[in-house]
């Protein structure tokens, strides 16, 4: 709990969903979402790297074994789903369960424990789950969306995505209804990926500052929410994932 | 929900930790996974082939063997056969060498006991001589006796 706030119960709630900001207006930075998910992201893609760089044929070692058998387990994810030839999927959703599951993973960090830390720099507002801000999760549900539209004209090229866009579902007759369905349809898919695990990890993220209000009895209902909220974080982060891989296949296979 | 600045620079992240992913996770990986799998696969073919071939040299092996036991029973019962002709050929010569020695013996029996006979004939002639001189006393000119001499000879 930083110095200087009421230590009123919706001031406890409001310091802890502050985030640390530079900047005014639209060019505000969430500084603690920007460090705290590139951190992450440069630690864990930066060491996949390291270890891939130097990944043994014969007799990997404990790691590499772990890290052989995340990557293919998604790449078959991957297969299952998404039956066009992309150097980019598999990579993507990669980044995406790796990623999405580290910066869910720090909510499990005690609420009050970053705060109370940096507030000895200086530092009052720290809000340390970088998926509880929905800059980030529209900033990867729009990069998603971007690649898929690429994708699609890529695939079908200029041409058949445009006749895809004015002719699915009822025939070029009704072209500006099957345009307004297309628009729709795309727009609600990087909005619903970003607001899906926006929601989930806030809601969570809320529950755990809502139990550590309780005094003493936090310490027995934090814990089960601590487990619960694993099964949360990993099942966010897959959903994330394979989400994107579907939207991915479903603009590189011909619509409806 | 305020949505800033900070979006594009998630994005930018998203953007990186994917070309990172793209570049240098996921491509060595892959391939590693790749390679071991084409390795046990060789290998588990390679053992595949091992045992088959262990199976093929195991008849050939047997077939070998049959063959030399074959072979080795038709050597011993030409050797046998040959050791029999051998025994055979051996009687047959030792029979004429024996008979070649004991003709030989008997001849020189003969040539001896024929020459015994001469020479006693000679002594005898000589001694009817000696024998004739002593009673007649006096000197028989043998040349001019020796056709009668010669034909005493003749008569022992």
């Amino acid at each position: 709990m930083a110095s200087g706030e009421a230590l009123t119960t919706s001031g406890y709630i409001v310091h802890h969903l502050t985030n640390l900001t530079v900047g005014h207006g639209f060019w505000t930075f969430h500084l603690d979402s920007l460090i705290v998910s590139g951190l992450l992201g440069l630690f864990a893609f930066l060491g996949m790297a390291k270890l891939a760089s130097r990944a043994a044929v014969v007799g990997p070692g404990k790691l590499q074994t772990f890290v052989e058998m995340l990557v293919s387990f998604i790449d078959q994810q991957v297969k299952d789903t998404y039956h066009g030839k992309s150097a980019l999927i598999t990579p993507m959703a990669v980044t995406i369960f790796v990623w999405v599951f580290l910066m869910n993973a720090m909510d499990l960090i005690p609420v009050d424990f970053i705060p109370f830390v940096l507030g000895f720099a200086g530092v009052h507002y720290f809000k340390v789950v970088p998926t509880t801000d929905p800059n980030l999760t529209f900033g990867m549900s729009l990069t998603v969306f971007a690649i898929m539209l690429v994708m699609g004209v890529k695939v079908k090229g200029v041409g058949g995505f445009l006749h895809e866009v004015f002719t699915v579902p009822f025939g070029a007759k009704l072209a500006p209804l099957n345009l307004l369905f297309r628009v729709i349809e795309d727009v609600a898919k990087p909005i619903s990926l970003a607001l899906r695990l926006f929601g989930n990890m806030y809601a969570g993220e809320m529950v755990f500052i809502l139990i550590a209000l309780l005094g003493l009895w936090q310490l027995p209902l934090a814990l089960p929410w601590a487990l619960f909220h694993i099964l949360i974080i990993t099942l966010q982060a897959f959903v994330f994932m394979m989400l994107t891989i579907v939207y991915m296949s479903m603009a590189s296979e011909s619509h409806g | 929900m305020n949505i800033n600045a900070t979006l594009i620079g998630e994005a930018i992240w998203f953007g990186v930790f994917i070309w990172i992913t793209m570049k240098y996770v996921w491509p060595p990986l892959a391939k590693a996974m790749a390679d071991r799998q084409k390795l046990i696969a060789d290998g588990l073919a390679a053992g595949e082939r091992g045992k088959h071939e262990l199976e093929l040299a195991g008849k050939r092996s047997a077939d070998a063997l049959r063959d030399a036991k074959a072979k080795a029973a038709e050597i011993i019962a030409a050797a046998e056969k040959r050791g029999a002709q051998m025994v055979e050929e051996a009687k047959v010569t030792a029979k004429i060498e024996a008979d070649k020695v004991v003709a030989s013996a008997k001849a020189e029996i003969a040539q001896q006991v024929e020459q015994a006979r001469a020479e006693l004939r000679g002594r005898v002639a000589d001694l009817a001589v000696a024998g004739a001189e002593r009673i007649l006393k006096r000197e028989v000119d043998a040349r001019a006796h020796a056709e009668m001499l010669s034909a005493l000879k003749q008569e022992l």
